[in-house]
């Protein structure tokens, strides 16, 4: 019997494995791969809540996520990939210098 | 039900040991793959949640649209180097603390409050979850579905821009 802990528990635990891989990586790029899961576990969880209540606003908020999150995505690869082209370097322990 | 209950342990348990691996490898490709599987894994609890678009918009933008946007950005600076090999920053300890406290935190308050939420039946929903969704998106949230695509075609424009030699 499947009940709203399950999914609450499985978006908590996407949500952990994202943030310790956001902040334990050097790889811009597996950073930002960390937040979509965290992005993800968000709308599990939306989406768990539109079955408790039974109306579709939880799928709406999650469908807007999904939006943003392709646009954060774009925004984020474009400033990673500006960075590297100027320091040569995509790992976030050698980014450290606001001056160069 | 029983159903339901395989459905829900295959896919949680594929998203959740898809995500870890994600985190974990030395190659962004090698994660790249991982986080395609664990946002199909994602979108399969979708399914088995009776949200049928979001299953289809999660496979279609964020399994197939986002994760080659990374790719497109982890091949170009992709550098294999020994100094460069090291996967993890000097925080992670702080990160693996700071999973577990927060881990336990929720944990407690998951167990403490969730006595009166119930899912209810399968039946009680409405039939056709994508004519619903339509039908609340393009009449009682039409400004934040304009306000989306607004937002989407300045991140493209925006992206091009950043990009864009001659400008800079």
């Amino acid at each position: 019997m499947i009940s709203i802990d399950h999914y609450l528990l499985l978006s908590l635990a996407l949500l952990v494995i994202g943030v310790a891989g956001a902040l334990a990586r050097r790889n811009l790029i597996v950073t930002l791969m960390s937040v979509e899961l965290i992005l993800n576990a968000v709308n599990i969880n939306l989406a768990a809540f539109s079955r408790v209540w039974g109306n579709v606003n939880g799928q709406v908020f999650a469908v807007f996520l999904i939006a943003c999150e392709a646009a954060e995505a774009v925004v984020a690869v474009g400033i990673v990939l500006v960075v590297f082209r100027d320091r040569k370097t995509v790992l976030a322990d050698e980014m450290d210098l606001l001056k160069w | 039900m029983l159903l339901n209950s395989i459905f829900f342990y295959f896919f949680s348990a594929i998203a959740v040991v898809s995500a870890v691996l994600t985190v974990t490898r030395r190659s962004p490709f090698h994660s790249a793959v991982f986080l395609v599987l664990a946002l199909i894994a994602t979108g399969g609890i979708f399914l088995q949640l009776q949200a049928d678009f979001l299953f289809a918009m999660q496979l279609l933008v964020s399994a197939a649209g986002v994760v080659v946007l990374f790719l497109f950005a982890a091949t170009p600076t992709n550098q294999k180097s020994p100094r460069r090999a090291l996967r993890f920053s000097r925080y992670r300890i702080v990160a693996i603390v700071f999973a577990i406290v927060f881990a336990g935190e929720v944990m407690i308050a998951i167990f403490a409050g969730s006595k009166s939420l119930h899912l209810p039946a399968a039946a009680n929903l409405p039939a056709r979850n994508t004519a619903a969704l339509g039908d609340v998106l393009f009449a009682q949230y039409l400004l934040p579905l304009e306000m989306a695509s607004l937002l989407l075609v300045v991140a493209l424009i925006g992206g091009i821009a950043a990009l864009n030699r001659r400008m800079a």
